[in-house]
């Protein structure tokens, strides 16, 4: 996992930089934000636990299966709107989302309706919207951002359809 | 249990430069619908897979919190960094409500750059939300983290989906951010007049 690696190492790096400008705006700046920094992250822990730990549970019962034969070959606006739906009710993290995106690829699925399967899901998943986005942000904006995004998925599929495959 | 409680020296020490938004929000509903679909769902593996089933995905998702953990303390981390050391002048003029485009292209190119998962993107947009930046400009952030930054590309998408279809699929992505900024933008002042008028200064 050396992808992971770099990242935890670019995160951390980030977190050094920044809190090194804080340290030089003055030690009370940076003692503040440290510990404003570690309050959220004391309340934001027991929701965390209980999304992370909670979410294999959801997966186990929604199999992907289910999720992948809505994914069909069945090509079209309907597709692309099964797609959208399929893509908002996926369970789980980025490695089902992405692994039902290879399955419905190989499988026959239209191009275009897995680029919005896998758009929508990264829009509006409705576990990381509940279990990440609405912890860490006032509710109101996340359901403003989330009803302005769902006609994208549409807009990549259209984009999708008209430059072709990869 | 995160009910902020005005006794506490520390949180009130921390607050003292008061910070609109970072609202530290008790259990609310949203918390209570994810532990109702948890408990009905381990319920159901229960019964289908027996003591063992649930024992299983528990230590494997034991063991993903664990890894999840550290990275959870530095997004939190870098957001408070962030909205301490942004000048908030800056951010409501370079990422405000009259930012225009170069707001969206600032919050797009912001996403895209951002390190981590979304243990630091959000609780970063949420830091920029409370020193200034509007709906769109955040939205187009969030949009462009999910979309086009590279974190989860990099991590998962290229392993699993192939390079091919990310690379494709994020060329295809990269209006999106600033149209979804533009669009909220759009929404947000026919559907909120009175908190834009608010920050209107004429």
């Amino acid at each position: 996992m050396s992808a992971a690696l770099l990242i935890d190492i670019l995160l951390w790096g980030s977190v050094l930089g920044v809190g090194l400008i804080a340290f030089r705006r003055g030690p009370p700046v940076f003692v503040a934000s440290l510990r404003e920094g570690s309050m959220d992250f004391i309340n934001i822990v027991p929701r965390i636990a209980l999304g992370v730990i909670g979410s294999g549970y959801i997966a186990a019962i929604i199999p992907q299966e289910v999720i992948t034969g809505w994914l069909g070959p069945d090509s079209g606006w309907f597709g692309v709107a099964a797609a959208v739906v399929a893509g908002a009710a996926t369970p789980g993290g980025p490695v089902i989302g992405f692994s039902i995106g290879t399955v419905a690829l190989k499988s026959g699925g239209g191009v275009p309706q897995v680029v919005a399967y896998v758009v929508a899901w990264a829009l509006f998943a409705f576990q990381r919207v509940i279990l990440w986005e609405i912890p860490f942000m006032p509710a109101r904006f996340v359901w403003f951002r989330c009803a302005v995004s769902v006609p994208f998925p549409f807009v990549a599929a259209a984009i999708a359809m008209l430059i072709g495959k990869p | 249990m995160s009910e902020p409680s005005p006794k506490d020296p520390a949180a009130e020490d921390a607050d003292s430069e008061p910070r609109p938004g970072r609202v530290r929000k008790p259990i609310g509903w949203s918390t209570i619908i994810i532990a109702v679909l948890v408990a009905v769902s381990a319920a159901l593996v229960w019964r289908r897979d027996g003591a063992d089933g649930v024992l299983d995905i528990l230590t494997h998702d034991l063991s993903l919190f664990g890894g999840i953990l550290p990275r959870v303390l530095a997004g939190c981390l870098l957001g408070a960094f962030i909205s301490e050391i942004l000048p908030h002048e800056n951010v409501s003029r370079s990422l405000g409500p009259r930012s225009g485009l170069m707001g969206l292209l600032i919050g797009t190119a912001f996403g895209a750059i951002l390190p981590g998962g979304p243990f630091t993107a959000y609780p970063v947009a949420s830091a920029l939300l409370a020193v200034g930046a509007d709906f769109g400009a955040t939205i187009a952030m969030v949009v462009s983290w999910t979309l086009i930054g590279y974190g989860r590309a990099v991590a998962w998408e290229i392993p699993i989906m192939g390079t091919d279809f990310t690379l494709w699929r994020i060329m295809i992505s990269l209006p999106l951010p600033v149209l979804a900024g533009a669009l909220g933008r759009f929404v947000y002042v026919r559907l909120y007049p009175k908190p834009l008028a608010k920050d209107d200064e004429s």
